[in-house]
């Protein structure tokens, strides 16, 4: 089985992709500072939203009730699905009555969660992502690599030749406005033939039982108003308690995404235009029991901004494949190993615990204390590496007792010091990647002792 | 409907015990001393353009030369055809220009709120190829947290915060204006 080390190892192979990797993400970073930077009530805002969405789990099933009475009021269907699967069939059923074969969707990681997308092919249904990154690495048979910034791991040379092969653009033309405006064309086509439309969800009013998209691009609106057919898939969530609270949320949501001071376009829907039919999917896929875990319920705070992707060594230098998931990142760690904790038990690993991840998360989530919290359940219920556990064993015997501690630092000083060959070797992995500290005469212990007298 | 108990049911349990909503003063937000300079400067640097009109009268000379050459203008303001509201995309595509008012604009992050029945039709304001949005001077204020509070959320079926022209930046960060909606956008403000 693939893990996050071994994947991030085939990522950092080429060297100068990683640099450019981490740059530019450090600079979406940098571009989040100073939009926060630009508001003397950040730190305000963030304890409103960080108390609105504590607020809102602890009355999550009322404002779901509310939500759905208002929403269906306004002419809108209310679904609801348990997992996945469930999430897959309602779409599908839905579509199957409008007898498309092809629909048009824009940004939902929920979707990707879901696997909605390999669910509708196999149905004989294709789904045209709208998104230009999402369209980027679908015509590249690749999932998003980062949840905002789906094609984040691609250089304009691979987009001009993906796009080269699947829109017959000039070869070698690498000019960022020309592809943009050759994916343009193609997509607006798309849109104006496309009768199903399917979005996410970026925020659902309980008062208005209405919702939010939030794009730069303006997919989401040319998908929804030009078709018959709007279905909306939201994590439940995505609940927010009124409508005044969006004026705390969109001041956060896009200046931690991308520095962006809002979104181009933050369109609320509240009933489906004459003659459309609205449909809202209000998902669980493992929410509930997250609910229910007091050390990581926090995470279902998380408003999907990414700044915490942004700001991680570890994602930068390892790129969002490397998680093998579709939502990576800190965030992505700690909410996956809820979804199956075998196949994800790596990810709590994938970290530095530095705690970047919890500075900059707009609604305070406590992320990389969840991620050293999720370590102890991992190693308690998952698979953790027998080499793992026998080193940590190792390194509690050590630490634990003050005899041990001194043998051992005296030992490993000296054999740094003469015999070298037996760290500096291949079998040593912390050697791999890593120069051998110069060993020094004594401890800081003993040389604490000598000079105190003198 | 099992799905929906079974969920409800779960989130009953496992939720966590109440905590209270906080008080959101907005007191504490920022405040511009020149609200019309700070949402002419964001708006430039988001890629959108404006023009202060003094009347009336001004509004409808700019609003004559920014259509001069234009094939396709659809303008709400003025009797505008019917068939707009239920024109399909097929026809709205052909828009070159399409111009409607703004109810309230927000002058830190340059967005004008576009109630449903300001566009006419919901897939105008996104699928024509320029944008413009006439607002009032007097409709500026300095953040979202007043705008929710003089927008009326619920009494539309459908509502945009437009900021700028369509964008995207998914090609190794370079910011490209015109995604799918319009490639431009034009606020005129018309002045107290």
């Amino acid at each position: 089985m693939k893990d996050h080390a071994s994947l991030a190892k085939q990522f950092i192979k080429n060297e100068a992709r990683t640099d450019w990797h981490d740059e530019t993400l450090w600079f979406v970073r940098q571009k989040r500072d100073k939009a926060a930077h630009g508001l003397p009530e950040w730190e305000q805002l963030r304890t409103w939203a960080s108390e609105i969405k504590d607020h809102t789990l602890s009355h999550l099933d009322d404002y779901l009730l509310e939500f759905e009475k208002n929403a269906t009021a306004n002419g809108i269907v209310v679904h609801w699905a348990s997992d996945a699967a469930a999430h897959n069939k309602i779409i599908h059923d839905i579509i199957k009555q409008e007898g498309i074969t092809r629909l048009v969707k824009s940004k939902s990681m929920l979707t990707e969660e879901c696997h909605l997308n390999e669910y509708l092919q196999q149905q004989g249904i294709e789904v045209v992502d709208t998104d230009l990154g999402e369209r980027i690495v679908q015509f590249r048979k690749e999932p998003p690599s980062h949840i905002v910034l789906p094609a984040i791991h691609l250089k304009k040379q691979d987009v001009s030749d993906t796009f080269h092969e699947h829109l017959q653009t000039e070869k070698g033309n690498n000019d960022p406005q020309y592809l943009t405006h050759a994916a343009r064309l193609h997509l607006r086509e798309k849109f104006i033939e496309s009768s199903v439309a399917i979005t996410g969800v970026n925020f659902a009013v309980a008062e208005t039982g209405g919702f939010v998209v939030c794009t730069n691009e303006g997919n989401a609106d040319m998908g929804a108003h030009a078709a018959r057919v709007h279905i909306a898939c939201m994590g439940f969530e995505k609940i927010i308690p009124k409508a005044k609270h969006l004026g705390v949320f969109l001041r956060l949501l896009a200046r931690s995404a991308t520095g962006q001071p809002v979104t181009t376009y933050s369109s609320h829907f509240n009933k489906p235009r004459a003659g459309q039919a609205l449909h809202v999917v209000i998902v669980d896929n493992g929410r509930s029991r997250q609910l229910g875990r007091e050390d990581f319920r926090n995470s279902l705070k998380c408003i999907r901004c990414a700044a915490c992707f942004n700001t991680c060594p570890v994602y930068r230098r390892s790129g969002g494949y490397s998680y093998h998931t579709a939502v990576a990142g800190p965030i992505g760690s700690i909410l996956n190993p809820n979804l199956d904790i075998k196949a994800y038990s790596d990810l709590p690993f994938a970290s530095t615990l530095c705690g970047s991840c919890s500075n900059v998360c707009p609604v305070k989530i406590d992320i990389h204390q969840q991620l050293w919290k999720w370590r102890q359940v991992v190693t308690e219920e998952a698979n953790v590496p027998v080499s793992k556990k026998i080193g940590m064993r190792l390194m509690a015997w050590v630490l634990d007792c003050n005899v041990n501690y001194k043998v051992a630092g005296k030992v490993g000083r000296w054999m740094m010091r003469n015999l070298p060959f037996l760290v500096k070797n291949k079998l040593n992995p912390w050697y791999h990647q890593r120069e051998m500290p110069e060993a020094p005469k004594q401890s800081f212990k003993e040389w604490y002792i000598k000079n105190k007298k003198a | 409907m099992s799905g929906r108990e079974a969920i409800l049911n779960t989130i009953k349990a496992n939720k966590p015990v109440a905590t209270a909503l906080p008080f959101i003063d907005i007191t504490a937000a920022i405040t511009y001393d020149d609200v019309l300079q700070q949402y002419k400067t964001v708006l430039q640097n988001i890629g959108g353009s404006c023009q202060e009109l003094n009347n009336e009268a001004e509004l409808q000379e700019a609003l004559q030369s920014i259509t001069a050459s234009a094939t396709k203008v659809v303008n709400v303001l003025s009797a505008t055809p019917e068939t707009i509201a239920t024109a399909d995309a097929v026809a709205l595509e052909a828009t070159d220009i399409a111009i409607m008012r703004g109810v309230v604009a927000v002058a830190e992050n340059a967005a004008i709120w576009v109630p449903e029945e300001q566009m006419l039709n919901r897939l105008l304001p996104f699928i024509c190829q320029q944008l413009v949005l006439v607002i009032n001077e007097n409709d500026i204020v300095p953040t979202m947290h007043h705008a929710y509070e003089k927008i009326d959320v619920m009494g539309t079926g459908f509502g945009a915060f437009i900021a700028g022209p369509s964008k995207t930046a998914d090609i190794e960060q370079s910011l490209v204006i015109g995604a799918h909606g319009p490639v431009g956008l034009q606020v005129l403000i018309v002045k107290k």
